[in-house]
């Protein structure tokens, strides 16, 4: 049902939020993959779905019906625990809202996802910490505590902070949605650095046609429904 | 380091004001817990050491007699008592009940006593009095007449009495002079007063009146055995179970200190009681408090949890960093209480040596580490409560904020 190097693939998706009358129907059978080093941005009026679908790809979020399947797993068949392990590893997310840990370090929340998975801050990851807010530009910022960063160096911390377990994923809920066009061109400009050296999967909602226009691939969201995706993944 | 401890930390001293505050009012709850201990610790030793202090813990006495049977062949019963006899039944192989009672671990002193009443007289005036003949060199075995001399000497040469400063002021006497004592038996007697003590206790200062174990014979026509044999012992919550003891090995009636205050002992229990609940209110405070803090705190950090649980933390992490500030809340506020109770209440003096008047504090039983230990569990209980909320928040519901 999808091609080896598909990293992602789900197959008629629907999302309802409430019940009865009441129900409201978000997302209406979405059939999406993702191939493995894709940079694709998500885009669609407000209220099309967009978060709603990054939630269920990012495992925050169970959907109504349909299937999910990620790096070969059913995500739908295992347990809450298993699924919080595995976004841990698998899964970086980058925010609207920076939603950095105020009272963390730059290099401490770029470190957080690692401190998940060993328990610890190891001496490693430390390094690949420090190393990471070098490559977001940031070097001189190391030390400093999260609050005392602009809103653009916050959003490069934040993307920092996602790469940290190498994910295969990163899901972007309009990463620039709050950034002056500089900070976000800067922003784009490092996620397109690093989708071409790692190959590291990015999916990015955006309203801002020159960000979705630096994407390789447009996937339009109306309605609940994938109205277009262009150019079709390869 | 544990990474939940490391948050924990940072969570509590990203604002000092507000930590420092939760750990006062933690301090000051523990602070209460410990001044009561120690006050109502030692209002029980100050109230036992003023009504024990000067007693026997356990008296030895022949069982009463019982009353004869005048008609033993009749039908139903019929019994004649006869009340107020004035003499005592006498216990008669002290030498033998002496040295089975030194078997018994933990007796500190033995004193054979003979007891009975009479008068004192000096001019007009007549005071009714306990006549207490002890052994000479026992005078101060079970009170301590030597440590309460007011005047005098506190020996006992035949011919000469010791007696309580009340009663020297109502007969108008002082150590040296001249005393007659009348006894029950109607033996007249004059003595020297060769001195005179102050217990601060009633009975003993206004009408008791020590003597010669051989005056106190001649005074009551007793040629032989002893009206009782007074014991003190070293603990003196164990006078129950000693005098049970006593009783089964010499076949005597012993009777403990306990028996015959019973007030006294159900006074320091409702006291006990009422320190308890403060006690258990100070706690409840701690709890309330540090409950209260926490959830304000989950509250005020509901995003960055949710964002903690989409990086891939566990429900079980974010229990920890909140069951890990509410036991540094506890331990910190906790040990600074009892550190602050230590240094206000240790200048106060031993509940034994304090003035009329003065606070009895007993440092000793202040309960330091039950009170950091109680508030260290409640502190860590109260943070239950916020840590299960701050698992259920949900990462989605804080993303879009
Ligand atoms: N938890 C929820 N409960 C009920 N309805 C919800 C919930 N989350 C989203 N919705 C609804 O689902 C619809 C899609 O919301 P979503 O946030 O996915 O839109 P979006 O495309 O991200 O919009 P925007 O561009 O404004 O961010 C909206 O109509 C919203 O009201
Ligand atoms: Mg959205």
């Amino acid at each position: 049902m999808s091609a080896p190097e598909d990293i992602v693939v789900i197959e008629g998706m629907t999302k309802n939020f409430g019940s009865g009358d009441a129900t409201q129907k978000v997302l209406k059978g979405i059939d999406l993959s993702l191939a493995k080093g894709s940079l694709a941005a998500l885009q669609g009026r407000s209220g099309s779905g967009k978060s709603t679908l990054l939630s269920i790809l990012g495992t925050l979020m169970k959907p109504t019906a349909g299937q999910h399947e990620m790096l070969g797993q059913d995500l739908g068949r295992i347990s809450e625990r298993d699924l919080t392990e595995f976004r841990n590893r698998h899964i970086g997310f980058v925010f609207q809202f920076h939603h950095l840990f105020p009272d963390l370090t730059a290099l401490e929340n770029v470190m957080f996802p690692s401190a998940m998975h060993m328990g610890r801050e190891t001496r490693a990851a430390r390094r690949r910490a420090a190393d990471l807010l070098v490559r977001v530009g940031l070097e001189d910022r190391i030390g400093f505590r999260a609050t005392a960063l602009s809103g653009g160096q916050k959003q490069r911390v934040a993307i920092a902070r996602a790469l940290m377990n190498t994910p295969e994923l990163v899901l972007a809920d309009e990463p620039t949605g709050n950034l002056d066009r500089e900070s976000a061109d800067q922003v784009m400009d490092l996620v397109r650095e690093i989708n071409a050296e790692d190959h590291t999967t990015f999916l990015i909602s955006t309203h801002d046609e020159k960000i979705a226009d630096g994407c390789r691939r447009q996937i339009h969201l109306d309605d609940g429904q994938i109205v277009a995706s262009a150019p079709p993944a390869k | 380091m544990l990474y939940q401890f490391k948050i924990g930390w940072r969570y509590l001293t990203s604002n000092l004001i507000q930590t420092g505050l939760l750990v006062l009012g933690v301090a000051v709850g523990v602070f209460v817990f410990v001044f009561m201990s120690a006050l109502i610790g030692g209002l029980a030793v100050y109230l036992i050491d003023q009504t024990v202090g000067d007693i026997s813990h356990v008296t030895v006495s022949e069982p009463p007699l019982a009353p004869a049977q005048l008609y033993p062949e009749s039908a139903g019963a019929l019994y004649a008592i006869e009340n107020a006899t004035g003499r005592e039944a006498t216990l008669r192989n002290t030498t033998e009940v002496i040295a089975t009672l030194a078997q018994l671990p933990g007796l500190v002193a033995v004193s054979p006593q003979l007891v009975g009443n009479g008068f004192v007289t000096r001019g007009a005036v007549v005071n009714p009095v306990t006549v207490v003949g002890v052994e000479p060199d026992k005078v101060s075995a079970i009170a301590d007449v030597a440590a309460n001399l007011v005047a005098g000497r506190a020996d006992l040469p035949t011919g000469s009495a010791l007696i309580g400063q009340k009663l020297a002021t109502d007969l108008g006497v002082d150590a040296g002079q001249g005393l007659r004592l009348r006894s029950d038996q109607g033996v007249d007697m004059t003595m020297t007063i060769i001195g005179v003590f102050e217990f601060g206790v009633a009975p003993l200062d206004e009408r008791t009146v020590y003597v010669n174990e051989k005056t106190a014979r001649g005074l009551f026509d007793l040629r032989h055995g002893v009206t009782r044999i007074e014991l003190r012992i070293d603990d003196l919550w164990a006078a129950p179970s000693f005098a049970a003891e006593v009783a089964a090995a010499t076949g005597l009636e012993a009777t403990p200190w306990t028996e015959s205050n019973g007030q006294l002992i159900s006074g320091l229990d409702a006291q006990a009681r009422s320190g308890d609940i403060i006690k258990g209110f100070a706690l409840v405070t701690i709890v309330i408090g540090v409950a209260s803090a926490l959830l304000l705190s989950t509250y005020r950090r509901r995003s960055e949890i949710g964002i903690m649980r989409a990086m891939g933390a566990s429900k079980g992490f974010v229990v920890m960093v909140f069951l890990t500030q509410g036991a540094l809340i506890g331990l910190v506020g906790g040990l600074f209480g009892a550190g602050l109770a230590w240094l206000a209440l240790s200048p106060f003096p031993p509940p034994g040596q304090i003035e009329a008047g003065g606070f009895p504090i007993d440092v000793s039983q202040g309960g330091f580490g039950l009170a950091v230990g109680l508030t260290l569990v409640g502190a860590l209980v109260a943070s239950i409560l916020p840590a299960r909320a701050a698992a259920k928040v949900d990462p989605v519901s804080v993303i879009s904020q």
